[in-house]
């Protein structure tokens, strides 16, 4: 497992608590959606960065009122084929303008990593087959893109009626 | 039609090498066939009993003479010289070699053309009406529409990996050739009191193991609206839509259990964030890609000297083919060439490289180069001046694509079923191959009239069963092939969902109980009234009792 940041590979600097083990007084520290509820209080008032993990179940609404505390949201991904959590990612960046850490989180694999990316995710818990160095490849695997996202880049019809945004955005190719 | 600009072009280029990467990984061992699978199926390779599948997509049925060329050349050079036209107007090849899939995905796009999400779970390729902008009754070309939806659905970050896969179909007009009322989406194209253009949008028709006939949640949505509108149904759908059975997983499903109203407002507070957003176009991109539909400049003053009643009455065989196979077209003087890909015998929707260069020649000549895939598996010629009909028909005889069944019992729609489908129960062909030979009495099929037979080889419904008029469903039972027959469905604008008519047929009797459900038809019909008429108007009874007697 390898957590890629930014489109590089990088130590992580989070823990991952249960809900057994007690918050550390330094250092990014990542709880449950549930521990988080339970004891958001105390956790806000922590003088570290603070993260939660989501279930598969849970959507933006279930975070909503922890955005301006919380330093990072851990989206999960039961299996690659459970796409719900792209949908999260938009409307955390795009509707609820949160501007912290997104991280995928499960099922990561090499081909999804661009989707993911276009929809708001920063970083990736990567546990695909492709070794991350040659995954970060996916990346630029395709330059173009048809839609607005997440990411802001500059959708084909954007640069085909407003060629300046192409600079603008700096982000075609 | 449309053609691709630089950027078209680079993302489809970007995608066979991403492919190509892929294969090498696969054949490498670095891949397993596991995780493999995915990355097939986004580019349409699939799984089959005997060999792998290769599906291309032709977006909403609209090909050029020379994408028809490179179709039949792929044919010939990867696979055993033929190919076959599916009911989303796309091409599948049988016998393609996993090697050879990066090339023939290159040599695809070096004429315009792609294989992305002809399968998977997301936004599959989108059909349209095969008559779109020569349709005499159509208030807008909905390949416009098709087109938009196309590039804004192709690679879409958030709607890849979605509860099920995600069908859309256009239409332009009110007589529904596209079948849009059985789709996860279907959009009738329709203007309003001031004239002003937009969409009556229905979600959550489909067919499958729970046929749906799908409601309308929206009577009129502003055509500028169109992108921001579907991205509401599909984020609502990718949140809400099961993730824990398949077989309850598609959009109907969701929209049945929410009930109508509830998904609507789902939809209409979702559309009310977004609409303000960029997911729509930008102005001038819908006259960009307006301006590739325009129709061609057609000769007017020329298009009918009369020539065409004379030729008809010369020679009955064109006559009979005239009759059953030309639509008409809104210029006068021209007409559109439906080419039947039934012959009688012969495998529903299945085309040889020989064929395929054939129609693109006479697309060439007669046709401004344009050719379209209807959804019933059959080729069009949207443009043909009525004096040229009858040198087309000659050309078709000779290639055996002459066949004057639209419309008839013998254009039937078939799935590939047990010859080739993993998924199968029992086999589709061998079925519409004997059906097709039981009436092979051209005169016969004209006298029952218009009869859509539809042919599945599984619950799966991809032979469209549940619409047929007469609807056959292969099933097995103890490890033997039946066939249990529907009556009174229809895919058209007068949508409905056929009913079991009674206990399923054995292979070796399912065709005689066609045969006795048309004869009981002929017998009761009034003047001017089709199988389905025949149907609506005297319900189960008289065909149930003429197949299983009166206990």
């Amino acid at each position: 497992m390898a957590l890629i940041k930014n489109r590089e590979i990088t130590e992580d600097s989070w823990v991952q608590l249960d809900d057994e083990t007690p918050v550390p007084s330094e250092g990014g520290a990542i709880v449950s959606i549930s521990r988080w509820r339970k004891d958001r209080v105390a956790l806000s008032s922590r003088n570290a960065p603070i993260g939660v993990q989501l279930e598969s179940d849970n959507g933006p609404e279930d975070v909503l009122d922890g955005l301006d505390r919380l330093d990072l949201i851990a989206v999960p991904f039961a299996t690659f084929k459970d796409g719900r959590g792209y949908s999260t990612a938009r409307l955390l960046r795009e509707r609820h303008g949160f501007t912290g850490e997104l991280r995928a989180v499960g099922n990561v694999l090499r081909d999804q990593l661009p989707l993911m990316e276009r929809c708001g995710f920063d970083s990736f818990q990567y546990v695909g087959g492709t070794e991350a160095l040659v995954a970060l490849k996916a990346f630029k695997d395709i330059g173009a893109v048809y839609q607005t996202a997440a990411d802001r880049r500059a959708s084909a019809a954007a640069l085909r009626n407003h060629p300046s945004q192409a600079f603008s955005n700096g982000t075609c190719g | 039609m449309y053609m691709y600009d630089e950027i078209d072009r680079s993302l489809v280029d970007d995608r066979v090498s991403q492919f190509r990467d892929q294969v090498t990984r696969r054949m490498s061992g670095e891949l397993s066939e596991d995780e493999f699978k995915p990355l097939r199926l986004m580019n349409g390779v699939y799984l089959q009993l005997h060999a792998y599948m290769l599906r291309a997509a032709i977006p909403y049925g609209t090909l050029s003479s020379e994408q028809m060329r490179k179709l039949a050349w792929i044919a010939k050079k990867y696979d055993r010289g033929y190919g076959h036209f599916t009911t989303r107007q796309n091409l599948q090849y049988n016998w393609p070699a996993l090697e050879d899939l990066p090339d023939i995905l290159a040599e695809l796009a070096s004429v315009q053309m792609h294989a992305m999400q002809t399968s998977g779970n997301c936004i599959r390729n989108v059909t349209a009406d095969q008559f779109a902008g020569v349709a005499a009754d159509e208030v807008v070309d909905p390949r416009i529409y098709a087109e938009i939806i196309r590039q804004w659905s192709t690679l879409h970050p958030e709607f890849t990996f979605l509860p099920r896969k995600f069908k859309i179909a256009v239409t332009g007009s009110q007589q529904d050739r596209a079948a849009v009322k059985v789709h996860d989406i279907g959009l009738i194209a329709k203007r309003d009191g001031d004239g002003k253009l937009g969409f009556e949008v229905i979600v959550g028709g489909g067919l499958g193991r729970t046929p749906f006939i799908g409601p309308t949640v929206r009577e009129f949505l502003p055509e500028e609206h169109l992108l921001s509108y579907l991205e509401a149904v599909l984020r609502v759908y990718n949140q809400l839509g099961r993730r824990d059975n398949m077989y309850k997983a598609r959009i109907k499903i969701q929209v049945h259990e929410t009930g109508v109203e509830s998904f609507t407002e789902m939809v209409e507070a979702e559309w009310a964030q977004i609409r303000a957003t960029a997911v729509d176009l930008p102005a001038g991109e819908k006259e960009r890609i307006a301006a590739f539909f325009s129709l061609p400049r057609y000769d007017i003053e020329d298009g009918s000297s009369g020539k065409l009643a004379e030729q008809k009455r010369d020679d009955l065989d064109f006559a009979r083919w005239v009759d059953a196979n030309i639509a008409p077209h809104k210029v006068s003087g021209y007409a559109i060439a439906n080419i039947s890909l039934k012959p009688i015998g012969g495998i529903p929707g299945d085309a040889s490289s020989e064929q395929m260069d054939a129609v693109a020649a006479l697309a060439d000549r007669f046709s401004f180069s344009e050719i379209r895939v209807t959804h019933e598996q059959n080729l069009v010629l949207p443009h043909v001046r009525e004096d040229n009909l009858y040198a087309v028909w000659q050309t078709l005889k000779s290639y055996d694509l002459h066949t004057p069944n639209l419309g008839h019992i013998s254009d039937m729609i078939a799935c590939p079923g047990m010859d080739y489908c993993a998924l199968a129960n029992a086999r589709s062909i061998p079925v519409a191959q004997e059906i097709s030979e039981r009436f092979a009495d051209l005169e016969r099929q004209h006298d029952i009239g218009e009869l859509k037979l539809k042919i599945s080889g599984c619950i799966n419904a991809c032979g469209h069963h549940h619409v047929g008029h007469i609807g056959i469903l292969g099933v097995d039972r103890k490890g033997e092939e039946y066939y249990q027959i529907t009556l009174g469905g229809s895919g058209a604008e007068d949508a409905s969902v056929g009913e079991i008519i009674g206990p399923a047929f054995p292979y070796a009797s399912v065709v005689n109980a066609v045969e006795i459900l048309v004869e009981s038809y002929l017998d009761i019909r009034n003047e001017g009234e089709r199988f389905l008429d025949t149907y609506r108007r005297v319900g189960k009874g008289p065909f149930k009792e003429a197949l299983y007697g009166t206990d």
